[in-house]
């Protein structure tokens, strides 16, 4: 039973020369305590898909379709108040920038014991004490000198500890940590993600880690979806997807990378650029700039399909066109 | 491209020889972060002086690539900012060929020089004037440089800057917001070679970028490197980028360099601890699943930096020497490295 199905989202822009749909039928699925990583480019609709799960896409995007499963339960047309008792207590949200995310006027322990009695029934004393477990979980040496600290009193990473804590508090199944470490240097960054994997499994909770970071996601991540233009292009493990992508935009996206190991005089290319969204080209949304591309790649849109061990949205894997492409 | 006519006599007299670049020799430069006047004298606040670069030297031979890496604030970036002279330097100096670039910087032959030392800066979206087309853009140092007056040439030699990018001489009557990132980055490299500059200065030119487009970009700019024997300063906090594109390689901390080695010699075999430590810390991709240990701590504030070595408390292998005694910059197995435990040969192979 997966903890978070979503089903054909949809997700449009009403736009005053037309609708632009930023997400166009997405599916996949999260197990309970598994790591799902989303990547693609800017504008893929990475961020997108955790704020219509977390249920803070802003106003005039709405869901224009589809449906979002958590435990079961339809999350994605419930009232505000609602939802609100649904994050926190059962998706917990970690965002980009640590100090945005956190409100520069109150003590990190004044946010962290509001978060914990807004959606577990204990005491202020118990809350504070669990708000210090939490801040020592997450590594905040001194956690009771700490915890009466301010915001800007922390530096980055520890700041990102705080808001991964405070993400934790109530105890949710689910966490969607959007560019947890984007904003961070890289030896902070490994030992955030470090921390964020290890408290999750110590937790069984899942997340769903959107990230750009092909390396954070090889390290981090049980399996990946592959983003382009609002459509997942490849979905899968994340050893297959890195290693045997059957996508041609996934090879692409791999190859373009700068790793520590080949010495290549030039790096890959993957010439253009991903379309608009008001110039989506019909079919397969890769189409303009793959190099494999056949008749059908113009005219039918491809859905998911199996494609060795991951699923690849292209007709290449499609069995009955195997032989026309050839 | 006609590089004929633009060639000036001194450049064609100095372009054979062997002699580096670029010398930068102890460069420093420090901030005055202090309190306002006011404070100083009413609540007793001392002066508080940042120190951004502190006595850093290297030098780039002509047609080479020198990476600075390192973390936030550790001054790569002042770094750059004083080789094009947006700084004056606190200490020390550099030489651009030969003469000494700040002084010369404040003759009124420093536009000479400015025009061999251009920039890329790192957010395509911020460098660009929103309200020049790019013909404007791009034209705008031919212009002040005197370089092209007449019109008609100016559009022409825009329209050829444009193709060595990659972009079509029919862009140039756009403005920036119609580009996606990628290809601003790139209007922004036609910009800086529109003088024909021997020296760039790129500060974080990808690291705006999605990766398919900054691969884009770093072919583009090792192709211009080849093809017009620029040479580049490239400043990253990506190893990986930098392992693509640098033929040495400086690691920076606080305002120091630590380790200058030739690319093959730091990927290999790096020497200081916290190179080996930040390239440990890149999450590759073929170790999915592999489990790391981070080193713990972090860069520590600049304004009141560790004594000794500034490394210190996050370093494995520091002993009470580290935490009293400043490591110098010296030569230590064949590349430069400020350790006391390379030296004293305490951390092994």
């Amino acid at each position: 039973m997966s903890l978070l199905q979503v089903k054909n989202l949809v997700v449009e822009f009403p736009h005053r020369r037309g609708t632009l749909r930023a997400l166009d039928h997405i599916s996949f699925d999260i197990a309970p305590g598994e790591i799902l990583g989303v990547v693609g480019e800017s504008g893929a609709g990475k961020s997108l898909t955790g704020a219509a799960i977390i249920g803070l896409l802003e106003p005039p995007g709405r869901i224009a379709g589809g449906e979002i499963l958590l435990e079961g339960q339809r999350i994605d047309q419930l009232p505000f108040d609602a939802m609100r008792h649904i994050r926190g207590r059962k998706i917990g949200a970690i965002f980009q920038d640590p100090l945005t995310s956190l409100n520069p006027l109150y003590t990190v322990g004044r946010q962290l014991t509001e978060t914990i009695r807004a959606h577990l029934p204990v005491t202020e004393a118990e809350a504070r004490r669990r708000a210090i477990s939490l801040l020592q979980d997450t590594g905040i040496p001194a956690a009771e000198q700490r915890i009466d600290h301010f915001p800007h009193q922390f530096s980055g990473g520890m700041r990102q500890r705080v808001v991964i804590a405070l993400a934790l508090a109530a105890e949710p199944k689910l966490i969607v940590a959007d560019e947890p470490t984007t904003a961070l240097d890289v030896s902070i960054q490994a030992q955030i993600i470090q921390l964020l994997k290890k408290v999750c499994k110590e937790r069984g909770a899942a997340v769903m880690l959107i990230t750009h970071d092909m390396g954070v996601i090889a390290e981090t991540c049980d399996r990946v979806a592959v983003l382009y233009a609002g459509r997942v292009a490849e979905i899968g493990p994340v050893h297959e997807v890195i290693h045997q992508p059957a996508h041609p935009y996934t090879a692409g996206l791999m190859a373009s990378i700068p790793d520590m190991e080949s010495d290549r005089e030039r790096l890959n290319q993957i010439d253009g650029a991903m379309p608009r969204l008001n110039a989506i080209p019909p079919g397969c949304a890769y189409n303009p700039r793959c190099t494999q591309r056949f008749d059908r790649c113009l005219q039918d849109r491809p859905e998911l399909m199996p494609a060795g061990a991951t699923r690849a949205a292209c007709w290449l894997h499609a069995a009955a066109t195997l032989e026309t492409a050839r | 491209m006609n590089t004929a006519v633009m060639e000036s006599p001194e450049t064609s007299a100095h372009a054979g020889q062997g002699a580096p670049l670029v010398v930068a020799h102890d460069l420093a430069r420090t901030f005055d972060v202090s309190p306002p006047w006011l404070n100083r004298v009413l609540e007793r606040k001392p002066r508080v002086l940042l120190h951004a670069v502190d006595g850093v030297s290297f030098t780039i031979e002509r047609g080479k690539t020198l990476a600075l890496v390192g973390e936030s604030g550790c001054g790569k970036s002042t770094v750059a900012r004083l080789l094009v002279g947006l700084y004056g330097p606190t200490r020390g100096g550099f030489q651009f060929d030969g003469q000494d670039a700040h002084a010369a910087f404040k003759t009124p032959e420093g536009r000479q020089l400015r025009r061999r030392i251009q920039m890329i800066f790192q957010d395509p979206y911020a460098s660009l004037n929103p309200r020049w087309i790019v013909q404007d853009i791009i034209g705008e140092p031919l212009r002040e440089h005197g370089i092209l007056t007449d019109k008609a040439a100016l559009k022409r030699r825009v329209g050829e800057l444009l193709q060595s990018v990659g972009l079509s001489p029919l862009d140039m009557g756009k403005y920036p917001h119609q580009f996606s990132g990628g290809q601003r980055q790139r209007i922004s490299i036609a910009r800086a070679l529109a003088t024909q500059p021997e020296f760039l200065v790129c500060d974080e030119p990808t690291s705006a970028l999605d990766v398919s487009v900054q691969a884009q970009v770093l072919n583009i700019m090792k192709d211009l490197q080849r093809q017009q024997g620029l040479t580049y300063l490239f400043i990253s906090h990506n190893l990986a980028v930098v392992r693509h594109v640098a033929d040495q390689v400086g690691v920076m901390y606080l305002g120091r360099l630590i380790e200058v080695a030739d690319k093959q010699a730091l990927f290999a075999t790096p020497q200081h601890p916290y190179t080996r430590m930040l390239l440990d810390a890149i999450p590759q991709m073929k170790h999915t699943g592999r489990a790391r240990t981070p080193v713990q701590g972090e860069v520590p504030n600049p304004l009141n930096p560790p004594t000794g070595c500034a490394f210190h408390p996050r370093c494995p292998h520091a002993n009470a020497r580290c935490s009293a005694e400043r490591p110098q910059l010296q030569t230590l197995r064949g590349v430069q490295v400020a350790c006391h435990a390379v030296e004293e040969e305490r951390l092994g192979a």
